[in-house]
């Protein structure tokens, strides 16, 4: 049977299963709509900007563990979704993008709407296409889908000229599968990587486990549990890993770094071997890399053999999957004798004692960590939550203890505001049957909004959670530390009344601000099973987020709340354990 | 330290460009960068000089891995191998005393390709070294123009990249 292109690509999409596409119509992709119009196997979302297209794939397809897809026309369609694919590709979020571009021959003419889409993205996927001809939309469809869902996985682009999806050839049949002879990532370990990393483990007397984004998106949760619980070694996660081991155990020591936790920190600090798993050593992590983990050795677990020695030189790199490797480890480490580390986690303990998540309330005013207390209380814990950036995330991570992977859904390595909304609505059409929650401040849900009007019409209900202090919380913490108080443009005057705005978009809004009426507002917004509720949430504007370690401090250098000055923990004798 | 790296890569539209701008984006030093295609015309070869520490060579070799169009990477500089380059030099015959531009041609073995007004365009081959030496025996006012390919280079026998 003849196809056009367009008939051709959207197939192709069926047959890798594909079953939601975020998109923005526009010119150069109308045959593609056209396509898309006479069928009924992909649900098709249209978004009100192509920036929340992307967003609402990523959420998606990290909600799912499914790559997510997204539909773009060419020009401005393509360079809004940009900032979604960075998104993506700094978190390693399988998507495939299918952009539309101006005709073949008018390619390179400066014609309308023409940007050159493989050369703006080139930078910020993990690969690119631009089909040049009809006969090769069903393989580069195929090695796109390959591309981003294996390795370390990542946004890849296809861009399709107007003319190629007009065309019309005879069908081929849809490859099952595709070799792409510069492409083979690695999975397995290497045996002998795998012995010395099990000898080390075996002499470590102050270990710990570091995990991060690779365990969740590598699908290695339950080897990281096993792992963990056999060995009975400390672990801390990082913001992108949070989850992929229960964060309410007692081996869990919470996340670690800038805004970590004193004992996660401290024990990094403190320790003589650190066990990396899909992390990649983030400046957020280890703050200054000169007084990073003084006495330790690192074994450091990743798929991208470029993540390994890049920040941090490690001792014993293992290059594969999260997953396979965490296998082979256990399976070398089975029924060994480990050293005795009761002195090492009496230390933790210790360390653990200062409480330094503690904050206090005062009267009269919402507290932001009460707030996410609160969500955690009327969800049980269950909700998967989405967050925008800033103060409020680093609060969601704090004070929401995750214990599944795939709960938490945040733009970690770019910091992306406006992501939050945009990707709850895409995490909710992943997973209908979830609780989504989108930890979100004035600032960051202002870049998105638009959205709000695609969740009424795909009847995506998520509950968001505006913590409205007023101010860019997080540009406003570093003002008052680091630019002795000079609060340039952190502050929001003329807010909207987000009560009538998401009521004007069809939603149900309830604003907050006694402490009082928190709970009561949340589990009657949680009751609203069907609606999207808006519940503006009036805090503590002058709060901020404890503990931190300040550019160029240690693990050891920390602020907690409370605390005028630095606790500065050189004077902890690290050895005496 | 000065590197040699040697990629073999698909010979397709925007493969180029996706190494330079590597190395841009990262921030990576490049000196010279050549491509041709192989005896393999599916296949380009390309051979990029670039310099710094250790680390940075490490990540220079594991990030373009990781580009997925190319196929191999190989730092030649740690391997016995030949390395050349080819230069066209438009030097003017109206040279000052001292210098006999036929003698400098005889010393460093190359050639007179090409003369047109009065300017004789000259080919000079060998490692880098020799192309400088050579330039720094002419008296700078004389040098019309210069053309350099940069350094191309491969192992020595059996080996392969």
């Amino acid at each position: 049977m003849e196809l056009n292109g367009a008939e051709i690509l959207i197939d192709c999409l069926q047959k890798e299963g594909v079953d939601h596409v975020f998109g923005y119509p526009g010119g150069a992709v109308l045959h593609i709509y056209d396509a898309i119009e006479a069928q009924d196997k992909i649900t098709h979302v249209l978004v009100r900007h192509e920036q929340g297209a992307a967003h609402g794939a990523d959420g998606y397809a990290r909600a799912s563990g499914k790559p997510g897809v997204v539909l773009v026309t060419s020009g401005p369609g393509i360079t809004n979704a940009v900032t979604g694919i960075a998104t993506a590709h700094m978190d390693s979020i399988p998507m495939v993008v299918i952009s539309g571009q101006v005709p073949s021959p008018l390619i390179g003419m400066d014609a309308f709407q023409e940007v050159d889409a493989t050369g703006i993205t080139r930078s910020c996927v993990k690969h690119n296409f631009l089909v040049r001809d009809i006969s090769e939309i069903a393989s580069t469809v195929k090695k796109a889908f390959h591309i981003a869902t294996t390795g370390r996985p990542g946004p890849v682009v296809i861009d399709i000229p107007k003319d190629i999806t007009i065309e019309k050839m005879e069908q081929e049949e849809y490859p099952e599968s595709i070799e792409i002879r510069s492409y083979k990532p690695t999975t397995k370990p290497s045996n002998r990587q795998i012995r010395k990393a099990a000898e080390l483990i075996l002499k470590s007397k102050k270990p710990i486990i570091y995990a991060g984004g690779g365990c969740v998106i590598g699908n290695a949760s339950e080897k990281l549990r096993e792992f963990t619980r056999m060995l009975e070694f400390p672990i801390t996660q990082t913001l992108m890993g949070l989850g992929a081991y229960p964060m309410t155990d007692k081996q869990s020591l919470g996340m670690l770094g800038m805004h970590g936790t004193y004992e996660a920190n401290m024990a990094m600090h403190g320790s003589d071997c650190v066990v990396a798993i899909g992390a990649r050593f983030d400046d957020r992590i280890t703050g200054n890399l000169e007084k990073f983990c003084p006495t330790a050795k690192f074994i450091h677990i990743d798929i991208d053999p470029s993540q390994i020695s890049k920040n941090v030189v490690a001792d014993i790199p293992i290059v594969g999957q999260t997953k396979q490797v965490l296998k082979a480890l256990i399976d070398e480490l089975e029924d060994k004798n480990y050293e005795n580390i009761s002195k090492w986690w009496k230390q933790i303990e210790d360390w653990r004692k200062v409480d330094s998540l503690a904050y206090s309330k005062s009267p009269g005013v919402i507290k932001p960590q009460s707030v996410i207390e609160a969500l955690y209380e009327v969800t049980e814990g269950k909700a998967i939550v989405t967050s925008d950036v800033g103060q409020h995330q680093m609060w969601a991570a704090q004070y929401y203890p995750f214990d599944e992977p795939r709960q938490w859904i945040n733009s970690g390595g770019l910091g992306t505001m406006g992501f939050g909304l945009p990707a709850a609505m895409g995490a909710k059409l992943a997973m209908p049957e979830k609780d989504i929650a989108c930890v979100t401040g004035e600032g960051s849900i202002q870049m998105m909004l638009q959205e709000l009007s695609t969740m009424l019409q795909y009847d995506t209900p998520v509950k968001i959670i505006n913590l409205n202090n007023g101010y860019l919380g997080m540009v406003r913490q570093w003002q008052e530390f680091f630019y002795e108080k000079r609060y340039a443009m952190s502050y929001m005057d003329a807010l909207p009344d987000f009560i009538k705005l998401s009521e004007s978009y069809g939603h149900m809004g309830i604003k907050i601000e006694k402490e009082e009426d928190l709970k009561p507002a949340l589990i009657e917004a949680f009751s609203q099973k069907d609606r999207t509720v808006f519940l503006d949430i009036l805090t503590d504007p002058s709060e901020n987020v404890f503990p931190m370690i300040p550019a160029g401090g240690a693990h050891c250098d920390m602020l907690l709340a409370g605390r005028d000055e630095m606790v500065s923990k050189d004077e902890t004798d690290f050895n005496a354990v | 330290m000065r590197h040699i790296i040697s990629v073999i890569l698909e010979d397709e539209a925007g493969a180029l460009s996706r190494v330079a701008g590597l190395f841009t984006q990262r921030g990576f030093n490049i000196e010279s960068l050549t491509v041709a295609q192989t005896n393999d015309p599916t296949l380009s070869r390309m051979t990029i000089v670039s310099s710094g520490s250790e680390r940075v060579l490490e990540q220079i070799v594991k990030q373009l891995n990781k580009l997925i169009e190319v196929v191999k990477v190989s730092d030649l500089t740690s391997q016995d191998h030949v390395e050349r380059e080819l230069m066209l030099a438009k030097i003017s015959s109206t040279m000052k005393e001292g210098v006999d531009l036929k003698e400098l041609v005889e010393i460093f073995g190359c050639k007179v390709v090409d003369v047109k007004d009065k300017i004789y365009t000259i080919e000079v081959s060998g490692k880098t070294k020799k192309i400088n030496a050579f330039l720094d025996a002419i008296e700078p006012s004389n040098i019309i123009e210069i053309s350099r390919t940069g350094v191309t280079g491969i192992s020595r026998g059996k080996k392969l990249i």
